[in-house]
Parts: structure tokens; sequence; C-alpha cells
């Protein structure tokens, strides 16, 4: 009798940790997403920069974020460590590729999709989560008629900014308004894709998300051994349309508008 | 009356498992379309012996496409440009006059060239050792209608069981991976009532050799399922991926 | 002088009996003794794995790269056992009455009793070990009719039950080479065997990687290496099957018996060139719908060779459905050696169809009028795809051509009831042996025959003989040892150093061409007799003009293939020794100056009843001829007519 060797040693425990890793991002996905749709709202920002404040300070969503943090390196370094196998399990190779024959283009490249993924999410994170958490970006104040539910805002000053403020005041009418100074993210979004560099960027990273995705997510299930008939085609859906299209394309739609309706 | 077709041929050329192999050019003359691939290696084979030349090696067997014994990469595919055929009945009205073809061996670290186009593939029977059957002995078994085994659960058994080893799958797969192979084995015994008793300590045995012989891993590109001449399904490989993780995360055994 | 060891008393009790009575080898004792078995199909495999599984250390030797390549894997339609699961009569008595008159007489009574005594077994061995016969809904196992057989009794696996008990009897093997018990050989082939005072005692193995010749030593040698088919070049055999093991052992004294014993399958692709290298069998199932013609004059036949008119140009009364015309009651489904010799002689008489002309039709368009082109389909569906993918040529639309070719050989060495041959240690299993079959083997048989030596019998009778040796281990120092290997090697550089003009492949071919032509399907006394001169001058010139190119130190398949060559001249010639002292039509083999008035085969028994056992008495030497008369106490002699 003898222990059979540890999971994460063998070839199907680390596309356990890619699958696994694989379906919490999309989760992910999915939730960013949600929130990034207000940035189509014509509200100065108000709804988004209030979201991203309670995303980056509600303890529960903090400790998610670090889960997700780390998910990202995971998926990567496993990614990594995966394709060094793959790579030694067939040191001569073939003259002659078979090409599409056999199998989908994407499904060869997951590698080259996830590094254009990984460059995109370098550029996006320093352009937003690391400008963001460091005072880069401009600043806003909202005053919100709390019983007619009219917004204004105004442009603050890096000196009339100390941190995120909630105050309450009471308007010449009676009605209770609602002050809050925040960083203005939503304005940062706006800067940033005047680039027109950028929004290309981003939408040819929604492409390599969109191929890496119609493979990935229903790959993830077949890895984990997620077969039945019954649920085949739903995954299938959900994997082509819903991750390799509508979110891609979400995703990709939002600097597009910015550029251009802004 | 049959076509006659010239071709030209790169073959993988290398005299043995340490010696650096290289393309060699032939011309294959003369070659009726009703001529099967390795039939038409063969008149070759012969050209060359005449000439005192070392004859193409390549493996072979049946030549009727059951033994699972020839290989070959034909043009960048795993027993060529067919689908569901084996090189040993694959025939020659499916390549044209003129046409160059490039003939190379299996590729992969587990799968070594022994010589040529042959490539020494005891990594499969390793892995089969390592847990590919029932530990049962010669006599005192049961009747065979002891248990009754429902149709479709022995119709499944069935269609992993017509693998034919023939190692096509780790050819196709870029990542030289035998999940297909493995698989297959795996869940003939999975389905089976038979394979209960030990389907868990085989998952592992099995998967364990496999790593240990550097086969890759499988990143679900289907080449394999595409290019298996007998046509073995990706669903074996899900199959496999959910024995051996119920095994490590919910019942983890020892092996033998 | 041939102790066929047969024991006394009542038929069905002989194997219990006899069981019984055999000594056994201490549990204990049992790892004191090394067996080789070369050979890994159905009866070495199984053989192998049985006797490791007792404690015995087994050595396995095989040239594919996989035990699991045999070419047991390729047998299609299944394996007959007597379970009577489907209630319609069937005993063991019944398939044993079945085999022996399929045998036309020419197999021995015991032998064949206990093989259909033990085919229960072999079923319910392989599904313990997970073969996935066919089922019905209820979850029982499906059994159908086959080869003519009265009664279902055969079990399959859709049709490629030889790969799946093949695979049985592999897995088993490789429990017991994970157990240590077996040590593997693959990419090996025996080129000798070295026997010690008259007893077996080790076989001399090339590693056809490196071409190193080992001697590897056993108390006892099992042979189960298949047949011989490729002495005709063209045969369903595999490319490898070769016959040297069991011809040096031949050669070393074990008597070879009835070789001319060849069955020919009447429903194979025929030949499309001269490139072609082997054969595809297709099931004979076909000829259950299928009806056989040729054009009724040798003039339409031609024009229809040369393409001048169509199949469907030809009348329904220009064409001869001479298995309809000739035998009304059987029809098209008379027995392989019948409709194998009719397709020759309407061949020989000009009539055959193809550009080559060497095939008869075999027509589905009746069948598919009668029955749809769905039904047909879903019966033959495999069978018209194969059919499609060699010859392109798409059967629903035109007829099929089909052509007998040579598919197995009932000859092999002589054993004895131990399976035993005449050199003492040194045992024949399946195909190899002579033993079971006689003269026509019946569909479905092989893979029993296989399977019951190697699971079912062998493991008996070894231990018979084993325990009658004493403990030593074999003396690997013995100077047979040394001997057999400069033999071998002698006999590799010799095979090396033939520079002449001929490759091996065209004797080999001249060799096919001699020995189908007068020692198929219809022999004649003139005919072998011409036929043995050509072979000797075939072998001379082997010996002086053949080309084999390469070393020995490397994977050299013309090097291999010589040393097979080689050896099949000398066999074919035994074989035409054989045909010519067996002046009598049985079986598959229709000797011209034996028939009926109706010309039909003849059967002498007066005659011919015996096994002949051929006894190797020196190179160009005559071998001599030992007869084992056969015995029926059981079984009455008919002569078949299917008229």
């Amino acid at each position: 009798m003898s222990k059979s060797k540890p999971l994460l040693s063998s070839t199907l425990g680390k596309k356990l940790i890619m699958s696994l890793t694989g379906i919490f991002l999309c989760l992910f996905l999915v939730v960013h997403l949600i929130g990034n749709l207000q940035l189509f709202k014509d509200d100065a920002g108000y709804a988004f920069n209030t979201y991203a404040h309670f995303m980056t300070n509600f303890t529960p969503i903090k400790i998610v974020s670090i889960l997700l943090y780390l998910t990202f390196v995971l998926h990567a370094v496993y990614a990594l460590v995966i394709t060094r196998k793959n790579k030694a399990a067939r040191p001569i190779g073939y003259n002659q590729s078979s090409g599409n024959a056999n199998s989908k283009w994407n499904s060869r490249n997951m590698g080259v999709l996830g590094t254009i993924i990984l460059i995109f999410l370098v550029t996006h994170m320093q352009n937003f989560w690391w400008k963001y958490h460091n005072d880069q970006v401009p600043y806003v104040q909202y005053e919100k008629n709390l019983d007619t539910q009219e917004v204004t805002s105004q442009a603050l000053s890096s000196d009339e900014f100390t941190n995120y403020l909630v105050t309450y005041k009471t308007a010449e009418n009676g009605d209770a308004i609602e002050v809050i100074k925040s960083q203005d993210l939503y304005q940062q979004v706006e800067y940033a894709f005047e680039n027109i560099g950028l929004v290309l960027l981003y939408v040819i990273a929604m492409a390599a998300l969109s191929f890496h995705l119609i493979h990935g997510f229903q790959s993830a299930f077949q890895t984990l051994g997620f077969k039945h008939r019954r649920y085949i085609g739903t995954i299938r859906f959900l994997g082509i349309w819903v991750f390799g299209v509508i979110i891609p394309i979400a995703f990709a739609a939002i600097p597009v508008y910015i550029y251009l309706v802004r | 009356m049959s076509e006659q077709m010239n071709l030209t041929l790169k073959v993988w050329r290398q005299k043995n498992k340490n010696e650096k192999g290289r393309f060699v050019t032939y011309q294959a003359k003369e070659i009726s379309e009703d001529m099967s691939f390795l039939e038409m290696l063969d008149v070759v084979n012969e050209e060359n012996t005449k000439k005192g030349e070392d004859p193409i090696y390549f493996d072979h067997d049946c030549r009727e496409g059951i033994c699972g014994m020839c290989s070959l990469v034909i043009n960048g595919r795993p027993h060529g440009p067919e689908y569901g055929t084996t090189t040993c009945q694959l025939h020659m009205r499916h390549f044209h006059d003129g046409q160059t073809i490039v003939i190379e061996p299996w590729r992969a670290a587990a799968f070594p060239v022994l010589k040529d186009l042959a490539v020494d593939r005891t990594a499969f029977e390793r892995i089969q050792q390592a847990g590919g059957y029932i530990n049962i002995n010669t006599g005192g078994v049961p009747d065979a209608n002891e248990i009754p085994i429902p149709k479709r659960i022995a119709d499944q058994a069935f269609e992993s069981a017509t693998c034919i080893g023939c190692g096509a799958c780790v050819a196709a797969c870029k990542n030289a991976s035998a999940a297909l192979f493995v698989s297959a084995k795996i869940a003939q015994f999975a389905h089976l009532p038979q394979g209960q008793t030990e389907r868990y300590e085989r998952a592992q045995a099995m998967v364990d050799q496999m790593d240990a012989e550097g086969f890759g891993s499988c990143t679900n590109t289907g080449a394999c399922e595409a290019e298996c001449p007998v046509g073995i399904k990706l669903d074996n490989i899900a199959l496999m991926n959910k024995e051996y993780f119920t095994a490590k995360l919910f019942r983890e055994e020892d092996i033998h | 002088m041939l102790d066929s060891k047969v024991p006394s008393g009542p038929l069905a009790e002989k194997w219990s009996k006899y069981k019984f009575d055999l000594k056994l080898v201490n549990p204990a004792n049992k790892r004191k003794f090394t067996v080789i078995v070369v050979g890994t199909g159905l009866a070495g495999s199984s053989a192998a794995a049985s006797l490791a599984e007792l404690g015995y250390n087994v050595k396995a030797f095989c040239y594919q790269d996989s035990p699991r390549r045999a070419h047991s894997i390729a047998a299609q339609g299944g394996i007959n056992a007597t379970k009577n699961y489907q209630n319609d009569g069937d005993s063991v008595y019944r398939l044993f009455y079945d085999t022996i008159k399929g045998g036309d007489y020419r197999s021995r009574e015991a032998n064949t009793y206990r093989l259909a005594e033990v085919a229960g077994n072999i079923i319910d061995q392989c599904v313990a070990q997970g073969v996935p016969f066919a089922r019905e809904y209820g979850g029982l196992l499906d059994n159908r009719s086959f080869g003519g057989a009265q009664v279902s009794r055969t079990f399959y696996a859709r049709g490629q039950t030889g790969q799946q008990l093949l695979l049985g009897a592999y897995s088993a093997l490789n429990r017991q080479i994970h157990k240590g018990k077996v040590e593997m050989f693959n990419r090996h082939e025996m080129l000798d065997l070295v026997k010690i005072d008259g007893h077996a005692r080790g076989i001399i193995a090339r590693n056809l990687i490196t071409g190193e010749i080992e001697s590897h030593e056993g108390h006892a040698v099992l042979l189960c290496t298949g047949g011989y088919g490729n002495v005709f070049f063209l045969s369903t055999n595999a490319m490898g099957c070769n016959a040297t093991a069991a011809w040096r052992a031949h050669k070393n004294g074990a008597f070879f018996a009835n070789p001319c014993y060849t069955q020919i399958h009447p429903t194979c692709i025929p030949v499309s060139g001269e490139y072609q290298s082997k054969l595809t069998l297709m099931s004979e199932s076909l000829r259950n719908d299928g009806r056989v013609w040729v054009p009724k004059t040798r003039e339409l036949a031609q024009k229809l060779r040369k393409g001048e008119i169509n199949v469907k140009d030809i009348k329904e009364e220009d064409r001869d459905y001479y298995l309809e015309r000739k035998y009304p009651s059987f029809g098209n489904l008379v027995p392989r050696d019948v409709a194998s010799r009719n397709a020759k002689e309407a061949v020989d008489d000009g009539r055959g169809v193809g550009k080559t002309g060497v095939a008869v039709f075999l027509d589905f368009e009746d069948a598919i009028n009668r029955m749809g082109e769905d039904a047909v389909r879903a019966k033959y569906g495999n069978l018209f795809d194969m059919y499609y993918q060699i010859t392109d040529e798409n059967p629903y639309k035109q007829p099929m051509r089909i052509y007998p070719a040579v598919h197995y050989t009932m000859g092999g060495l002589w054993v004895d009831y131990n399976l035993m041959t005449t050199i003492p240690g040194l045992y024949a299993l399946g195909e190899c042996n002579f033993s079971d079959h006689g003269a026509n083997r019946l569909g479905a048989s092989a893979l029993m025959q296989g399977l019951a030596d190697g699971y079912f019998i062998i493991p008996y009778t070894v231990g018979d003989y084993l325990s009658g040796l004493g403990f030593d281990p074999v003396d690997k120092s013995h100077p047979a040892f040394e001997e057999k290997r400069k033999e071998v090697e002698d006999r590799l550089n010799k095979l090396l150093s033939l520079k002449g003009n001929k490759t091996v492949d065209d004797i080999h071919k001249e060799l096919g061409h001699i020995m189908w032509e007068y020692c198929g399907m219809a022999r004649t006394a003139e005919g072998l007799t011409k036929a043995k001169s050509l072979v000797q001058n075939l072998r001379k010139e082997f010996w002086q003009n053949a080309k084999v190119l390469g070393t020995n130190d490397e994977l050299n398949m013309s090097l291999e293939k010589a040393g097979r060559v080689a050896d099949f001249l000398e066999l074919g010639e035994l074989m035409i020794d054989d045909a010519l002292n067996r002046a009598e039509s049985c079986g598959g083999h229709f000797r011209l100056e034996s028939q009926t008035p109706e010309g039909e085969a003849l059967r002498k028994d007066d005659e011919f009843s015996y096994v002949s056992a051929w006894e190797y008495k020196g190179d160009n030497l005559p071998s001599e001829l030992h007869k084992e008369d056969l015995v029926f106490e059981n079984v009455e002699l008919t002569q078949r007519s299917y008229k």
C-alpha cells in the first residue's frame, strides 16, 4: 500500500485550480460589469462614485477582493506552470501543423489570450485602481435633495477634499440635502477614454477575453467533470453567449461609448 | 482504371533513440489510388531496398485498423487527413498527383523515437499496469449473468473500451497529453459494476503513472477526440476528472 | 509411438477425472518455477496471467510493442459458449458435436469435448474482467447464431469481440506484470528453442530494438504464437504474424501436425494490385442477404472487366447465381469451404469480375428491394462502410466484389491432451497447436480455443509436468544455451550477408503465389508435386539471391522479414508434403482426385482418419510421417451434403 501523489502535484490537480479560479473570475466579471454599467448613467457619476466607494470600503467586500487578487495570481501562475510542463511534454515539435483541422484556434492559444488580458489588466489597474487608491483622481461634491432626488455636482480641488464624507444640511426650502465629498473615478474614466489608443486596447482586450471565455468557461466545467446531459446545453449557452459575447461586448461598449458620446 | 500518381515524400529519418533525426526526401512513383498509405510506403521501401538504402521503419501490424500499432503524422495530422481512420486504412485516393507529403513520428517526450517513424509507446503499458484491470484471478468468478448490467451502461463501457491504444490522442494534443487514452481505460471500468470496488484507487493509480511518464495536461482543446480513429469521446476525460477529484477530495484511498 | 494421453472413461467425465489425477505443485514451491510464454494473443496472455496468479514466475514475449496488439485482436464475430441462456437446446455435447462435424471428423474427440466443456467458464471469466459483451435491455447477455449454427450460442461485442477479449486477458496480464510475477518482453522475437537433456528449458530471443541475442531460461516453454497463414503472403493475418517460433520448435523435435489444413474464408475484399500487402475479411454474415454471382459467359465477364459494359447492363438471365444453382437447399449459405472453392472455379473459368478478374459479386440489390436500404444499413452498415473505405465503391449502388482469402490454420504443432508437444516441457496453445478444429474451423471457435487453453487447461497440465522436475533452477550456464545462441547468431549473419537482387518481399510473394495456386482450395497430386519443386527452387534462390540490408544491432525490418520468410519457405514445403499425402477431400481441402460423382468433396475415412504428425529429420531430408489414429467413440462419421 502506498499513498497516491498529492492532488496539486498532479496535472489534474493543477487544472482543478485553473478551473475553479476561472469560474470565480467569471463570477467577478458579472459583478464588475453590473457596477460599471452605472458609467452609462448621465448623473455626473453620482451612482458610480458612491458605488465605487462602497466596493472599496465595505469590509466583507474588501475580504472578497483580496481573494479575487489571489485568484488572479493563482490563475496566472498555474497557467504558467502548466504551460511550462506542457511544453516539456513535447520537446521536438512538428514540422507541419494540423492547423484548425482538429481544434479551435482559441482553445490552443489560451496562454496568448491570457497574456493579452494580463497586459490589459496591468494598464487597467494602473489607470483606475492605482490612481483611485493613491489619491490621483479628481474630486467631486454631490448635493442630493433627498425629497426630490435631484443631484447637483461640482468639482472640488484637492484642498477642499480630505476624505470621503457624507454630511447633511437643510435647504432653504426646508428640503433635506445630502452632501457627499468623493473621489471622482467617473471623471477619471472619462479622462482616460479620451485617449483613442486606450479605447482600442480595451476593445482588443475584450475580444481576447471573449475568445478566452468561449473556450474557458465550458472547459472549466469539463475539467471539473461536470458534464451531465441535462446541463451541458446551459453551460454551452452561458459560455458562448453570456461570457463569450454579451459580457465582453458590454465591457467594450463602455470606453467606446464614452469616447464617442462624451 | 485507377489513377496513378507521383508524390514527393518528406520523411523523418532517425537511426535510433540517441541520434539526431532529419527529413529525407523520397519520390513515390506510380502510386495507385487503391493503395493504402502503408502500401505506398511499402512500394517506396522496396525501391529503397533494391537501391541498397535502408528502408523507412514504421510500426504496423494488422493493417485493418484494430491493433493500434500503426502511427504516423501525415501533413500535420495523426493518421492522416481523413477522420476516424487509422493510417493503415487510409487510402491514397485522398491524395493527389504531385502532392508533397510530410511524414513525421508521434512527437512526445513520453514517446521517444526508436527509429525513423516508430516510437516507444511503453508508457501506455505502464499506465495500464498501474491499475487498468479488475483484481480477480482466473476461476472462481460468478456466472456471467449473475450481475445484470443495463444495456445503456454496457454500451457506454463498450464505447470507452474500443480504444486501440495507438497514441494518436497524444500526437494530436498540443500538450502531448494522454488524457483521452487514460480516461477511456478508467471510464470503461468506472461504468461497469465489476469495476466499482477499485474505482477510486484505479483512477489515482493510473493518473499518477500518466503524470510520471511526462505527458502534458489536458487543456480541453478536443484535438484528441477529433483525431481518434475509433471515436473515443471527451466525455471520458470529464469522467476521469470526476473520478480522480472524488477520490482525492472526498475519499482519498491508498493505492497498491 | 504418438501417445495422445487421452484419458479413458466416458467422454463427459474424462477431463474432470483427469484433472484430479494430475499432480499438483505445492503453492509454496510454485515460485521456484519459471514458465516462458511466447506470444501474447488470447492464448498467451491468458496463460501468462493465469500461471502467474498461481504463483509461477512467468516471462512473456511478443514481437509487437504491446501484448495487446497480437492478432487475436482482429477477430470480429464472437465466441461460442454453451451457456444455453437462450433456452434453445444448446449443450456441451451439442457444441462438441458441431465442432467435430464442422472439422469434418479430423479432430480429437476428447480435446474437442473439453473445449466445449470449459467454454462457459470463459464467458464468466471475461465478464468478471470487465469485458463489455453485448447485452439485452434486461441487462443479461445477448447471443447470436453464427456461422450457420442451429442455436444461438455466440457471445459478441459488436464487431470487435477479439479486441475486447484480448483486452480482458491483457488486463489480467498487466495486473501480474504490476505484481512482478510476469516479466514482459515487448519487441522481442523468439528465434530458437533451447533443450537440455531432451527437455525444453529456454529460448533464444532477439531484442528487436537493439538486436541483442538473449538467452532466457525456464522450466517449461509455452508457444502461443498463432498460425502460419502468412506462408501465403496474402492473408487476413497481421503483417508480422509468423511461424518462426513454431518452426524452430519443429526443427528441434516437435512434430508438426496437419500442416496442410488451412482455412480459406470466402468473404474477403479482393486483391486490387501487386502492391497489396494484406487482405481484409468481412463478416460472413453478409451471405445471409447477399447473392453471389458472376456473368454467365466469359465474353460478358471480359467486357465488364474492360469497362465496356456496366454491371447494370447484365440482364438477370445473363447472371449465374452459381451457389443457388448448384446448392438449392443451402444456396448462398453453404459452408466457408464450399463457397470459397466455387468462387475460385468461377474465376478460373474466366468469369471473374473487377479490374483484376479475380473476384465474384456479392449483390445486395434484392435485399435492398426487399427490406429497404435502411434495413440493410442497420444490419450491415459498418461492413458496407469498411468496404467503401477500402474500395471506394458504394455497395448500396453496385454489388460488392469478394474473393476468398487465407484466414486461419487448423494445423500446427502436435500436442497431446496436456497440450504438450513431442518435446517434454514444450507446450503449444491456441492456433499454434493442431488439436481442436480438425480440417475446418467453425466460426466463433478460435477465440474460444485460445482462451480455453490459456485460462483453463494449461494451468492444470503444466503443473503435472513441473511437479516431476525437482526445484533446481534451470542451469543457465549449460552449454546448450551458448550453442543455440551461436547458431542463431550465425543464422542472422548468414541472412545479413545476403546481397542479391531480389527483395525478401519479392520471394515471399512468389511463395504465396505458389502456395495459393497449388496448395490452396483445390489441389491435385500433380500440382502439388510441381509446387514442391518450385518451393525448393525458391528456397535455393532465397539463400543465393535475396537482399537483406542493415545490421543486426538496430531495428531492422529487412532482417526480421528475412528470418520469417526463410522459415515460411521450409514450412511451405512441409504443407505441400502433407497435402500430397492427404489424398482425400476434407474440410477446406478439395483434392480433385477425391470427389463424388456430383463433384462434391469426398472424404476417405478408411484411409485418412488420422492426424499427420511430421517429424523433422534434418535439412534437405524428407520429414517422417507419424500417424495418430483418430478414434471416434461417440460420434458417427457422415459425409457432408449441401445440395
